[in-house]
């Protein structure tokens, strides 16, 4: 039982990986939205990079959830 | 019916038993989605392909766009050399956007939840980008994990970090593609047991959140098939032109 209650906290703490994605998004997303209002003729071109970024940030958030869910059903 | 939001990405075979020494390899459903997948992208091409004109109809006006879009990051991210790969780039980015957007419908099977699915095209893709590489530069593709301009002090401890990483790429690649699906059908099924055990009374609002979780997936269904792409494409670019 007390490997089972370990496990549902081991699962939970590698769920907060999920707040760094969530920084990491609203920085990228932020910062793309300030360069855009200085300079709206450049934002265009730059509109694939946002998104690369975005989903290199939202992945890292996912590996932890990944450790989650390893945790919670691998072992 | 289910009730665990996992039991959808459950692999199960269909049709006769195919065993040979100790590897099944009887047809699953997952096998039955990724025909389904390529079966869909052929019939489109073949369809919008039938009827060459100069002014395109609606059907090849939807693949020349497809074409310009991944030539374009193609020539944008990796340069005119990587021309010939151009076919590779294409079915890839294609079949991983239709399998993403196959396993949108209710009911079907989303092939690229699987890890096994994402790691076998992520490595091909890390073994035949270092292939490339190889051929291209022979034995001093090995510079790529000796950048310019470092100080020599610190010259052993940055060529084991550039070892490390790019041999955790095919990792990084597959496993951001499986998280990014699996997540995204987890929590799509969680919030739709929200609305079946909230009742007809509290279940509206995670109603209203399962449609918008959906229109998100499929942004992401899209964004994920864009990354997986110009990843490779960026691979690709590293083997072929040695910046370092």
């Amino acid at each position: 039982m007390e490997l089972e209650a370990a496990k549902m906290i081991g699962a939970g703490l590698a769920a907060i990986a999920l707040a760094g994605a969530g920084v990491g998004i609203g920085t990228i997303f932020g910062n793309y939205l300030s360069g855009a209002m200085r300079n709206p003729s450049a934002a265009q071109k730059q509109f694939p990079n946002l998104l690369l970024g975005f989903a290199l940030a939202e992945a890292t958030g996912l590996f932890g959830l990944v450790v989650a869910l390893i945790i919670l059903f691998a072992f | 019916m289910a009730t665990n939001p996992m039991t959808q990405f459950e692999v199960y075979s269909i049709g006769p038993k195919i065993q040979i020494g100790n590897i099944d390899i009887s047809f699953t459903n997952s096998s039955l989605f990724m025909v389904i997948t390529v079966a869909l992208i052929s019939i489109f091409f073949i369809l919008s392909t039938q009827k060459k004109s100069l002014i395109p109809g609606k059907m090849q006006l939807l693949a020349e766009m497809i074409y310009e879009f991944v030539a374009k990051m193609i020539s944008d991210t990796a340069g005119k050399d990587a021309r010939p790969y151009f076919p590779f780039i294409l079915s890839l980015f294609l079949f991983v956007l239709v399998a993403n957007m196959v396993g949108m419908i209710p009911y079907s099977f989303t092939v690229t939840s699987h890890i096994i699915v994402t790691f076998a095209l992520a490595f091909f893709i890390f073994i035949g980008v270092t292939i490339i590489g190889f051929i291209k530069h022979g034995i001093s593709y090995l510079k790529l994990f000796v950048p310019s301009g470092v100080p020599a002090v610190l010259l052993p401890l940055i060529v084991v970090i550039e070892i490390i990483s790019y041999l955790s790429r095919p990792i990084s690649l597959s496993v951001r593609l499986f998280a990014n699906m699996m997540a995204g059908h987890t929590m799509l099924k969680v919030f739709g047991g929200f609305v079946v055990s909230l009742g007809i009374l509290g279940g509206w609002l995670p109603l209203g959140f399962s449609v918008a979780l959906t229109g998100l997936e499929i942004l992401v269904a899209f964004l994920q098939a864009y990354v997986f792409a110009i990843l490779t494409c960026i691979y690709l670019n590293d083997a072929l032109h040695l910046h370092h």
